[in-house]
């Protein structure tokens, strides 16, 4: 039995583990995403954006 | 709804033409392609449609080569490219250069203080700056005007109370606005600093009035406004040198984010589109190989009718 067939009859085939796995799927593929994202502008812009200077006016 | 326009387009729409049907005629050596007139349409609009463009292009062209003015270089900043942030230390170099310098004679009226927070000053610094300012309030309970220290919440307050009295105080010339000036002007922070940088004498032949003051990349070339950065015109917090171009680039890029806040979320978002537009572009590429393989690989057989 191959992962994708156990997968839908597990997963896909009811509708509520469907929508389920949908919202579950988005929620972590948002998070990787936004974080990887994120990530790549702030070593790019590394000394330049403000995260970077304000320990030198925090007290 | 679906009645509706099923009423306008007549059945054609909504007819169930099967998957394989338009597919083969496309495929088809037989299909007719398209006729004559449709061709000659899309053709007459096409040309029309790149020579109007090319008009414009060579209208905008001869308009930059006509004027009297020089044209500011392009300076290389270190938020040009499509990932590059605004330089934080810099903006905030230069929101000391406008309020040192410019704030004299230039308001800055969509800005408030609450703006910078985060952006080049901390939140108690940013109350600090605001709580040096007075701001026209009222009316109290009283019905009277009166003033109090800013907060953050305030907007810079503007140095003349209106346009007349600026013009009185600089010679008939207004001092515009500076929020959005880098938006509002053919170079944005290149004319900007080239304009700061850039005062000389007039040349042999031109004749300034009283007041005026020479600028070869202001449109005319002769600015009301003087020439106001020098070496040491304002004194930086973080011991930077206070060149003149030091102040003009660090002025320049505050009023680029002054007119632009949100540029550095246009550039992180520049990555994300990116990334999201390419994982979409590789389903959609796996799918249609997908959805055609059947298409593709099939082979059409006719069976000869036997004669009996
Ligand atoms: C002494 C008053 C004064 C000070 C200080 C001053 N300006 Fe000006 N500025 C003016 C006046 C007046 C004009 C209008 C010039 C004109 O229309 O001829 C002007 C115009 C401008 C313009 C518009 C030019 C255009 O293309 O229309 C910009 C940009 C500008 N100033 C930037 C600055 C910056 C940046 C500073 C601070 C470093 C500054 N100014 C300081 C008086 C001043």
């Amino acid at each position: 039995m191959s992962l994708w067939s156990e997968l839908n009859r597990n997963v896909f085939k009811r509708t509520s583990t469907f929508a389920l796995v949908v919202a579950g799927g988005t929620f972590f593929f948002e998070r990787t995403f936004e974080v990887i994202s994120v990530g790549i502008f702030e070593s790019i812009n590394k000394g330049k954006l403000w995260k970077d200077i304000k320990h030198k006016y925090e007290e | 709804m679906a009645a509706t326009v099923g009423r306008i387009c007549g059945a054609r729409l909504l007819k169930n033409y099967g998957l394989v049907g338009p597919q083969v005629c496309q495929l088809s050596t037989n299909a007719q392609g398209w006729t004559k007139s449709r061709k000659l349409l899309l053709s007459t609009l096409g040309v029309i449609g790149g020579g109007a463009g090319a008009l414009l292009f060579a209208l905008e062209q001869s308009v930059d080569a006509s004027g009297t003015e020089a044209h500011p270089y392009h300076q290389p900043w270190s938020h040009n490219g499509l990932f590059q942030a605004l330089d934080h230390a810099s903006v905030r170099r230069g929101y000391e250069v406008y309020k040192q310098v410019c704030k004299a004679c230039h308001s800055l009226q969509y800005v408030a203080f609450r703006n910078l927070v985060n952006v080049t000053h901390t939140e108690a610094e940013a109350k600090a700056e605001a709580a040096e300012v007075m701001i026209k309030d009222g009316p109290d309970e009283e019905g009277n005007y009166f003033e109090r220290p800013g907060k953050l919440s305030d907007y810079f307050p503007s140095p003349y109370p209106n346009e007349n009295a600026a013009r009185a105080a600089n010679n008939g010339a207004y001092p515009p606005d500076l929020s959005l000036i880098v938006l509002g002007r053919k170079g944005g922070e290149d004319y900007i600093f080239s304009l700061l940088t850039g005062y000389t004498e007039p040349p042999a032949g031109v004749v300034l009035r009283e007041g005026q003051n020479y600028n070869p990349y202001f449109p005319g070339g002769a600015i009301a406004m003087a020439q106001v950065l020098f070496d040491e015109a304002a004194e930086y917090s973080d011991g930077t040198p206070a060149t003149a171009s030091q102040l003009a680039k660090d002025v320049s890029t505050f009023l680029r984010w002054c007119s632009e806040p949100e540029l550095d979320d246009r550039r992180l978002m520049t990555i994300k589109a990116i990334g999201i537009f390419s994982t979409l572009a590789a389903i959609v590429y796996y799918y249609k190989r997908h959805k055609w393989s059947t298409l593709k690989s099939r082979k059409l057989a006719y069976k000869p009718v036997s004669k009996k």
